[in-house]
C-alpha cells in the first residue's frame, strides 16, 4: 500500500480488514481511507499533529492530547486498527481493552492511582481543585474495594465496566423500579458510525 | 462544602450553545451515588472525539466535491473529447478576447473619467460605477455567466448594509454586475490586489486583514462611518468571513449587525451541474480558479434579494446574525453547522474545552454532595 498512491486496491482492503479482526466492513474501509486522505494534506502516509488539530470537534475535546498521543504517526492500517474499538461489531472486551490502554500511559499493564488522577484532572480542568479530585478518587476507590495503592489491571476495568454485573439492591436503592429493566440490559456505549456514500 | 472554582477566562454569554448542535454521546442524566465505575467510565468523551476524528461537520464545509465522470463509456467519451476540444479551443479563446475587449474599453474610459473628473465628484461616482458595473458584466460574460436575480434590486439608501453568503471571489463580480456595491475584503497579494487598491478603491471599499487582532476595531469604526454616509455606495459584506463550498454555511460574525442598520440578506446558489464555483483557496490560486471557469461550459446561478430585516427588540447582535444566516439558509437550500469560518486558520478557543470540563466537574460534584 503506497503511500502516495491514493487508490485502495481489494487486497489492501482485505489486509486491512483482516488486521482490525473483521470490525469493519470492506466499504467502511473505503470511507475511512478517503477521510484519512482528507486528514492527511500534505500525503505523508500518517496524520501529524496538526492535522488533527484541524478538525475543532477534535480539538475541543478534554481527552484530544491523550488520544493524540495515541495514534500519532500511524499509518492507516494501524489508525484503522486504532478506530477499530468505536465499530459496532467490536466486543466488549476490546472496548474494555481500549479505555485501559488510555489510562495507562505508560504501557506497563496497570493503572496507578496517579494515571487514574491525570485523566480526572483532563475531565475536569481548573473546575475541581487537585485536593479535592484526591479526595474523590480515594473515595470512590475505598467504596469499591481498592485502596489509594492499589493498581488496577485490564480485569478489574472489565469487572468494573460492565454493567450487567449490577446488583439487584444497587439498582433498587438508586434508581425508579421501571429503569430496572433498561439498567440490567445497558451496556458500555461507545460506538462510532462510519458514514459510508 | 465543595465549592467550584470559576473560570478566570471571559466566557462569551451571547454565543449561541453549541453544545445543541454537537451530537450528544450520553445522553442519560447520570444519577445516583458516584462510583469508580462512573469515574473509569470515560467512553461517552472517547466516542465524541472518535466521532469526530471520523467524520466532522467543519471539514465537509470545505470539501470541494468533484462532479461525477459521465464519460466512462465508448460512446459518451468522444463526446466528451469533442466537449474538452470546445471548451478549449473555442470557447476559451473567444471569452478571453471578450474579456481583453472589456478590459480595453474599461480602462481607455475610467482613466480619463477618474483624473479628468476631479472636481465634478457626483457626476464621477455615478460613472465610476458604471464602468464598474460594465467591466463586471464583461467578466461574467467570459464565463458565460447565467444569472438568475430574483426580487427587488438593491436601492442607494443610508442606513442599509447587505449580508451574502459566500462561496467564491466571483460571488462579488456577481453581484457587482447589478449593482455597485462597496465591500469589505480581505487584501489580497499579486494581480488582485493591484485591481482592489486601484479601481475598487474608489468605489469605497474597506479592507481589512484577517491576522491582525487590533483590525477589528479599525475595520468596525470604517463600517460604521461608511454606512452613515448618505453618499456612499451600499456597503456589502460576507459575514461567514471564508469561501464556502456552496452547501453548507458557516457562522455569520457579528460584525455587520451591531451597526444600528437594516441589514438586507442576499441568497447565492451556484448550479452545480455545469461548473462547482466554490473556490478552495488551499487548493488553488485565483487565477486558477478563474481559468477553470473558463474553460467550463457555464457559471449559473441564482440571485435572491430578501427582505430587509432590522434587530428585533430584545434580540441580541448574535442572535440577530443567526436569524439572517437562517433565512438566507433556508432560501439558498444550504445546511447550517455552528463552527466560526476563521477556525479554517486557526485553533478553537479553550472555552469551548473548559465548558465540557465545568459540566462534567459540576456532575462528581453534585453526585458526591449526595452522598456526604
Amino acid at each position: 500500500m503506497g503511500n502516495s498512491s491514493s487508490m485502495l486496491t481489494q487486497y489492501d482492503i482485505e489486509e486491512v480488514q483482516e488486521h482490525c479482526s473483521n470490525t469493519f466492513s470492506q466499504q467502511e474501509i473505503v470511507s475511512l481511507y478517503q477521510r484519512f486522505c482528507q486528514l492527511d494534506r500534505n500525503g505523508c502516509g500518517f496524520i501529524s499533529a496538526e492535522e488533527f488539530m484541524t478538525v475543532p470537534e477534535f480539538a475541543v475535546n478534554p481527552l484530544s492530547q491523550r488520544l493524540f498521543r495515541m495514534v500519532d504517526g500511524l499509518n492507516f492500517k494501524e489508525f484503522v486498527l486504532f478506530l477499530s474499538a468505536f465499530s459496532s461489531r467490536a466486543s466488549l472486551q476490546q472496548k474494555v481493552e481500549f479505555i485501559f490502554k488510555v489510562y495507562d500511559s505508560d504501557g506497563n499493564g496497570k493503572v496507578t492511582f496517579n494515571e487514574m488522577l491525570d485523566i480526572l484532572r483532563d475531565l475536569t480542568g481548573q473546575f475541581i481543585s487537585e485536593q479535592q479530585r484526591e479526595k474523590v478518587l480515594t473515595q470512590v476507590l475505598e467504596e469499591a474495594g481498592y485502596t489509594k495503592d492499589s493498581l488496577l489491571v485490564q480485569a478489574d476495568f472489565m469487572k468494573l465496566l460492565s454493567y450487567s454485573s449490577e446488583t439487584i439492591l444497587d439498582v433498587v436503592n438508586t434508581v425508579p423500579v421501571l429503569d430496572i429493566l433498561i439498567l440490567g440490559n445497558s451496556v458500555l456505549k461507545m460506538e462510532v458510525e462510519v458514514p459510508v456514500d | 462544602m465543595s465549592k467550584l472554582n470559576t473560570s478566570s477566562s471571559e466566557l462569551d454569554l451571547d454565543r449561541p450553545n453549541i453544545e445543541d448542535y454537537l451530537p450528544s454521546g450520553s445522553i442519560q442524566e447520570p444519577h445516583g451515588t458516584l462510583r469508580l465505575r462512573d469515574l473509569l467510565d470515560i467512553s461517552p468523551t472517547l466516542t465524541e472525539a472518535a466521532g469526530a476524528i471520523v467524520d466532522d461537520s467543519f471539514t465537509r464545509c470545505f470539501k470541494s466535491n468533484p462532479p461525477e465522470p459521465w464519460n466512462w463509456n465508448i460512446y459518451l467519451f468522444p463526446l466528451w473529447c469533442l466537449g474538452v476540444v470546445v471548451r478549449y479551443g473555442l470557447l476559451f479563446p473567444l471569452r478571453v478576447l471578450v474579456l481583453t475587449i472589456g478590459w480595453i474599453i474599461f480602462l481607455s474610459c475610467y482613466f480619463p473619467v477618474h483624473f479628468l473628473l476631479k472636481g465634478h465628484d457626483k457626476l464621477r461616482k455615478k460613472l465610476e460605477r458604471g464602468l464598474v458595473e460594465l467591466i463586471c458584466s464583461f467578466f461574467v460574460a467570459s464565463w458565460t455567466g447565467v444569472v438568475k436575480y430574483h426580487g427587488p434590486r438593491p436601492s442607494i439608501r443610508p442606513k442599509q448594509i447587505f449580508v451574502a453568503n459566500h462561496t467564491s471571489m466571483i460571488d462579488f463580480v456577481v453581484l457587482e454586475q447589478m449593482t455597485a456595491f462597496a465591500v469589505i475584503m480581505q487584501k489580497h497579494p499579486g494581480w488582485v490586489g493591484l485591481l482592489q487598491s486601484t479601481i475598487l478603491e474608489s468605489l469605497g471599499c474597506i479592507w481589512f486583514n484577517r491576522s491582525e487582532s487590533k483590525d477589528r476595531e479599525i475595520v468596525a469604526r470604517k463600517l460604521r462611518e461608511h454606512v452613515h454616509g448618505a453618499d456612499n455606495n451600499p456597503l456589502l459584506v460576507f459575514p461567514e468571513g471564508t469561501c464556502v463550498n456552496n452547501h453548507y454555511t458557516v457562522m455569520f460574525k457579528k460584525g455587520a449587525f451591531e451597526l444600528g442598520c437594516t441589514v438586507c440578506p442576499i441568497a447565492i446558489k451556484y448550479n452545480k451541474i455545469f461548473v462547482d464555483a466554490f473556490w478552495n483557496s488551499r487548493k488553488q490560486s485565483f487565477t486558477t480558479h478563474l481559468l477553470q471557469l473558463m474553460t467550463s461550459w457555464a457559471v449559473v446561478c441564482d440571485v435572491w434579494y430578501l427582505e430587509p430585516q432590522n434587530l428585533k427588540p430584545g434580540e441580541t447582535p448574535i442572535e440577530f446574525a443567526e436569524r439572517v444566516r437562517d433565512i438566507i439558509s433556508v432560501r439558498a437550500g444550504l445546511k447550517k453547522v455552528p463552527w466560526d469560518g476563521y477556525l479554517k486558520y486557526s485553533r478553537p478557543s479553550p472555552k469551548h474545552r473548559e465548558r465540557k470540563q465545568q459540566s462534567f466537574a459540576e456532575s462528581v460534584l453534585r453526585r458526591l454532595e449526595e452522598i456526604n
